[in-house]
């Protein structure tokens, strides 16, 4: 892997690509240039076009327009086999990897056949030395941690002989130790004439590692810069938009008694994956809606688990609804209490693919009006799932469909009227407009602003930054598992919210209640 | 020959028919499904062979008939459980019936038939060793077989290529299908080396333990495979040693019956199940969950595409 | 090396109503195709064969009757099987939990024996039917909540336990001392026997708690709070919790039931049917029941009739071997085929499946 010092040509170069679906235009006319031996930055939130890109590059999607040019010239690349000629590596999130096998066998496995045990061993010992990867061949995967399976991943990547290797937010699964060990390895591969594609929403690493960062907003390139030039308030500026968020119409409203109070609630890592939580200090009144900002990974489901009960916490006091000590009981006890949840994943969470609504409103109604000692009302369940399909404009292809006959929207609605119509003291909602369409999610935001000046305390976790300027009242952000101070509304600006989600706040640690 | 020498011999006879058939469900279960058909397998070798034997007076066939129907009846199962990614454990039971019956058939014509013994290969020199002469070097081709495959099955999944993608597909079939490894290939072949085994198993039984067939002779042997595959953890070393413990229980529980211990035989003949569950808990005490087993034993693959 | 042809299958978006009930009635009749073949090739009229098998039993009141018991404890069993069915947990060991419920009851009827003991003791005998049955079943559930050991190994090896148990109870301490050394035990008194509904009658009361556990669980599945969370168990997982149903629980309630269900055929069985206990007292009733659970589409009306027309494949098969001297094994092997018959109809069913050619598509 020598540089080649003959050509200033780049390595790679991305032309006006362009991908789209139905009315989605995902990438929009985006131009991209890597230079050999370069660590160049894909920065941006959660749905601005950063994954769809990058699949667009390692084959697995194709562009809708746009060409693609390797060492100046034009290529298809049809498939990941395709990249993987070229030279093209890529790290996912996501781990393949085979928890009872070796680190060897792993690594061996994801190789042609030219690959035995023996060779990769051999190799494997050469590799870490020289991009300080240590891994112990004969460890079985399970034992390791997750620091450790990335460097299989990458491995599995070297071993080929990549010109580009593309990183997919590898920091996320990696304590700050074994981050900074990353990014030494990566330093040591560009300067051993690789390139890296650093796909991140993370701006202190960025900063360390690179000195070029495509930024992408909404599919579009708003940026190319060298990141350790600019300031971190301008970066987040041209990440999140400096649009004034839309003053919320509706009536103000007073708020009341404290419906949720969550005292210093920490949390383990629930797997592999998961993000532990940090003394964690909210409170939620009557009549208010509260918001919680971030970009996703950051501890958004595992702080909702917490919040519902599916996950207990250790102390009781923890977590207390309607001024009642909550924290070590089940979701049952919590609705019972006058709490509702809306989860992140509408089929198979909230809602049982296969059964129908009148089916589903049983799982948060079971404690109400459809069921009497222990039997099933089948009258009232189907009149109930009429009386929401009624009231939130849910639009069914026949009477009581099965779930996964409705659209995304229209069962979100469902899902969402489900708890609204119960009028709960405390309504907790996770993404409550992902993947919906824009007629479904002003209902849906509309819905929340009325139970909220009704009464209720309504939180809200969302990525989508524009719609907690809408709705919410007072607004925190979770990052890394910690949660910002909450402020009103009127006090955020959308560059400090930005700030926060990059980890580059002014003040950390844990907050308190206002 | 004294009497111990007697039973260390009725003990590898005993022996012998379940590790080979393990020893393929092994192979199965290792590529991530769970046959639950190898009695069948079993008794459909035990018939065809004999049948075979029978009507060509050659006990080299008869084996081969034995393997042929264990391999066809695998690939019934392997249509149902790959093509139709049907439930497996339903499909292993009905294929469990099927040829416990279909065998009761096809062997009907030949109860009451005796096939002479089939001859001992000793090796020169080693053999006139004391007890262990006769014991280990002293055998049929079956004996020798299933040791040689034991090696063999061990070799293969430990260190060959082929071997890691069975195993790669068994522990996580998604994994391996997002690395582009053949799941279902693999698969397909593996549960046929399980039903080719399953029948040599029920060919040793008809041809050499007991040397005729009647229905049912099978008695349960195929299900002990299975716990056997499980009592041993996955590993091919483990089911020799294992087979040979189980043989030893079924062998030791006549004799305890005969000699007349305390102990009644019936608690002797328990042990190797009893025995397995306690494996089972053992194993999923020591790594806190069900460790060895296959990540994804038993579910059915169904690529999304 | 190329890549040969390979199925590929993707889940219907939409299943038609009808197929869902069609499907094991397609099974049924290719397998009745199948065994006609097979009928054939032993060089026997499937015509006949069909007349003897299905046609004569159903017009005989005799065999009618003995249609009923020979159903009765398929269908116990199979209706306690469904629970855990649905709740994707796989109770293999129904056999061995029959024959603990039948032991423990058993053992109360040999301890009243030749007493004059009352009318108290066949109800007690029935509660302790059902309390064996249920306590062999909770031992591989509380393995599997505890200890995350797999039901389905656990609870066969248990049946081979539970059969070693009564062949050593027969055999030796409750064997009849005047019963010229074979191993049964003593035959139970009048008190300790389950009666027949009716005077002339073959058919004993076990098929009344049949009917009883076909009705009551009709209702639970469709009715009660308890059988949708059986049925969201094994359909979401995930959305079970949200809905507050802990796995555990569950786990350990379905292999309650099951086993009770399982335990009270095998005392209904041992106390109607054969008067008294013996090395086997079950043709394979605990399997068998799993085909007709599976037959009957885990549904209790359905298993109903699956147990009705498994029995009748038995009782057909006992008079074929006489009238057309066609062996038992055929009856066993026909229900091998028919299993997989519906197994596959039903997969069929949920995808729809293509058969690619060499480099299909991606």
């Amino acid at each position: 892997m020598t540089a080649d010092v003959s050509s200033s040509r780049p390595l790679v170069e991305l032309k006006g690509i362009s991908k789209r679906y139905g009315d989605l235009l995902a990438n929009d006319q985006i131009d991209l240039v890597i230079d050999r031996s370069e660590i160049h930055a894909l920065l941006g939130e959660n749905g601005a076009g950063k994954s769809t890109l990058v699949k667009i590059l390692y084959g697995v999607i194709e562009p809708s327009a746009g060409e693609i040019l390797w060492e100046g010239k034009p290529v298809t690349i049809s498939s990941p086999v395709e990249a993987r000629a070229l030279g093209i590596g890529m790290v996912f999130q996501h781990f393949s990897l085979f928890d009872e096998l070796t680190v060897a066998e792993n690594i061996a496995v994801a190789l042609s056949s030219d690959w035995s045990l023996a060779r990769v061993r051999a190799r494997l010992g050469d590799i870490s030395r020289a991009y300080g990867l240590a891994l112990e061949p004969d460890r079985a995967v399970w034992t390791l941690s997750a620091g450790e399976r990335q460097r299989i991943e990458i491995v599995r990547c070297l071993l080929q002989n990549p010109r580009l290797l593309i990183l997919d937010e590898p920091t996320s699964v990696l304590t700050p130790q074994e981050a900074e060990h990353l990014f030494v390895t990566l330093d040591k591969l560009a300067a051993d004439g690789c390139s890296i594609l650093y796909i991140s929403h993370k701006l202190e690493e960025v900063r360390r590692l690179c000195r070029q960062a495509t930024i992408l907003r909404g599919g579009r390139v708003v940026g190319t810069l060298d990141p350790r030039a600019k300031s971190a308030r301008e970066i987040a500026a041209l990440m999140v938009g400096t649009e004034v968020g839309e003053v919320r119409s509706g009536l103000p409203h007073q708020p009341r008694g404290e419906m949720l109070e969550v005292r210093d609630l920490s949390m383990p890592a629930g797997g592999l994956h998961g993000q532990p939580l940090h003394s964690i200090n909210l409170s939620a009144r009557a009549g208010e809606v509260i918001g919680i900002a971030g970009v996703a990974g950051n501890g958004q489901s595992e702080f909702f688990a917490a919040l519902s009960g599916e996950r207990t916490a250790s102390r009781p006091d923890s977590i207390r609804i309607a001024g009642k000590n909550c924290g070590t009981d089940g979701i049952d006890a919590r609705r019972r209490l006058g709490a509702a949840f809306v989860p992140e994943e509408r089929l198979g969470h909230a809602a049982a693919p296969t059964h129908r609504l009148s089916e589903n409103t049983l799982i948060s109604h079971a404690t109400a009006e459809v069921s009497r000692s222990g039997f099933i009302l089948l009258d009232a369940a189907r009149r109930l799932a009429q009386s929401i399909v009624r009231g939130f404009d849910v639009r069914t292809p026949e009477s009581d469909p099965q779930a996964r006959k409705l659209s995304g929207g229209n069962l979100q609605k469902f899902v969402i009227g489900r708890e609204i119509i119960r009028r709960p003291k405390l309504l907790v909602v996770d993404q409550p407009t992902w993947g919906v369409d824009a007629g479904a999610a002003r209902l849906i935001r509309q819905a929340l602003v009325d139970l909220a000046s009704e009464g209720s305390a309504v939180v809200v976790i969302s990525q989508d930054l524009d719609e907690l300027f809408e709705i919410a009242d007072r607004m925190a952000v979770i990052h890394q598992g910690h949660l910002s101070p909450l402020r009103n509304i009127g006090e955020w600006t959308k560059e400090a919210v930005g700030l926060e989600m990059l980890g580059e706040a002014q003040v950390h640690g844990a907050s308190h209640a206002i | 020959m004294t009497t111990f020498e007697a039973i260390l011999l009725t003990i590898v006879t005993a022996s012998t028919p379940l590790l080979i058939a393990a020893l393929g469900e092994l192979v199965t279960e290792r590529s991530g499904v769970l046959n639950l058909g190898v009695e069948g397998m079993m008794a459909m070798g035990a018939a065809c062979s004999f049948a075979a034997a029978v009507t060509f007076d050659s006990t080299l066939l008869g084996v081969g008939a034995g393997i042929l129907a264990g391999t066809a009846m695998a690939t019934i199962f392997a249509l149902v459980v790959l093509g139709f990614a049907a439930n497996q454990v339903g499909s292993g039971l009905a294929l469990t019936i099927l040829g416990l019956g279909l065998s009761g058939l096809i062997g009907a014509p030949f109860v009451g038939a005796r096939r002479n013994p089939v001859e001992a290969i000793s090796i020169p020199g080693l053999s006139d060793l004391p007890v262990i002469g006769r014991l280990f070097f002293e055998q049929d081709l079956f004996v020798y077989s299933s040791i040689l495959l034991t090696i063999a099955v061990a070799f293969y999944l430990g260190r060959t290529r082929a071997g890691l993608v069975v195993r790669s597909i068994g522990e996580n079939h998604t994994s391996a299908h997002g690395l582009g490894l053949p799941v279902l290939r693999t698969r397909f072949l593996a549960i046929l080396f399980g039903g080719a085994c399953a029948g040599l198993a029920g060919a040793y039984l008809a041809l050499v333990y007991t040397r005729f067939w009647s229905p049912g002779m099978t008695a349960g042997r195929g299900w002990i495979a299975l716990a056997l595959v499980v009592f041993a953890a996955w590993r091919p070393g483990w089911i020799l040693v294992g087979a040979y413990i189980f043989g030893a229980a079924t062998v030791l529980q006549l004799h305890a019956q005969a000699a007349q211990f305390g102990v009644p035989s019936q608690l002797l003949s328990a042990v190797p199940y009893l025995a397995t569950i306690l494996a089972l808990l053992l194993l999923s005490l020591r790594h806190g969950r069900a460790i060895g087993a296959p990540g994804s034993l038993g579910t059915p693959f169904v690529p999304d595409r | 090396m190329g890549r040969l042809m390979r199925f590929e299958l993707t889940p219907r978006a939409s299943i038609a109503p009808g197929m869902r009930a069609l499907a094991p009635i397609l099974a049924f009749v290719t397998s009745f195709l199948i065994a006609g073949i097979v009928i054939w090739l032993l060089g026997r009229s499937p015509i006949a064969a069909f007349d003897v098998y299905v046609i004569q039993p159903l017009s005989d009141p005799w065999s009618i009757q003995e249609l009923l018991v020979k159903a009765t404890p398929l269908a116990l069993i199979a209706i306690g099987l469904s629970y855990c069915f649905r709740a994707n947990l796989w109770n293999i060991g129904a056999e061995g939990q029959y024959v603990v419920g039948a032991v423990l009851a058993s053992w109360l009827a040999l301890r009243t024996h030749g007493t004059d003991a009352g009318a108290w003791v066949l109800p007690a005998m029935i509660v302790l039917g059902i309390l064996g049955g249920m306590a062999w079943g909770l031992i591989p559930a509380f393995l599997k909540t505890r200890f995350g050991v797999n039901e389905i190994l656990t609870s066969l090896m248990l049946v081979y336990v539970a059969q070693l148990l009564l062949d050593y109870l027969v055999r030796g301490p409750w064997r009849d001392p005047k019963g010229f050394n074979f191993p049964q035990s003593v035959t139970f008194d009048p008190s300790a026997t389950l009666p027949t509904i009716a005077e002339a009658s073959r058919v004993h009361y076990g098929a009344v708690f049949a009917l009883v556990a076909v009705i009551v669980t009709a209702l639970v599945v469709g009715r009660t709070l308890f059988g949708y969370r059986l049925k969201l168990t094994g359909d979401a997982p995930r959305a079970a919790r949200f809905a507050g149903f802990s796995a555990k629980s569950t786990t350990l309630a379905v292999f309650a039931i099951s086993g009770g269900l399982a335990g009270l055929a095998g005392i209904s069985e041992v106390a109607g049917q054969i008067g008294q206990l013996q090395p086997s007292i079950s043709p394979g009733y605990g399997f068998t029941a799993i085909t007709v659970a599976f037959l009957g589409r885990l549904n209790p009306f359905g298993i109903l009739v699956a147990a009705l027309v498994v029995a009748l494949t038995f009782i057909g098969g006992e008079s074929a071997q006489i009238l057309l001297k066609l062996p038992l094994d055929l009856t066993q092997a026909f229900q091998g085929i028919l299993l997989l018959c519906v197994l596959s109809a039903d997969a069929l069913v949920s995808y729809r499946i293509r058969i690619v050619g060499r480099g299909g598509g991606k």
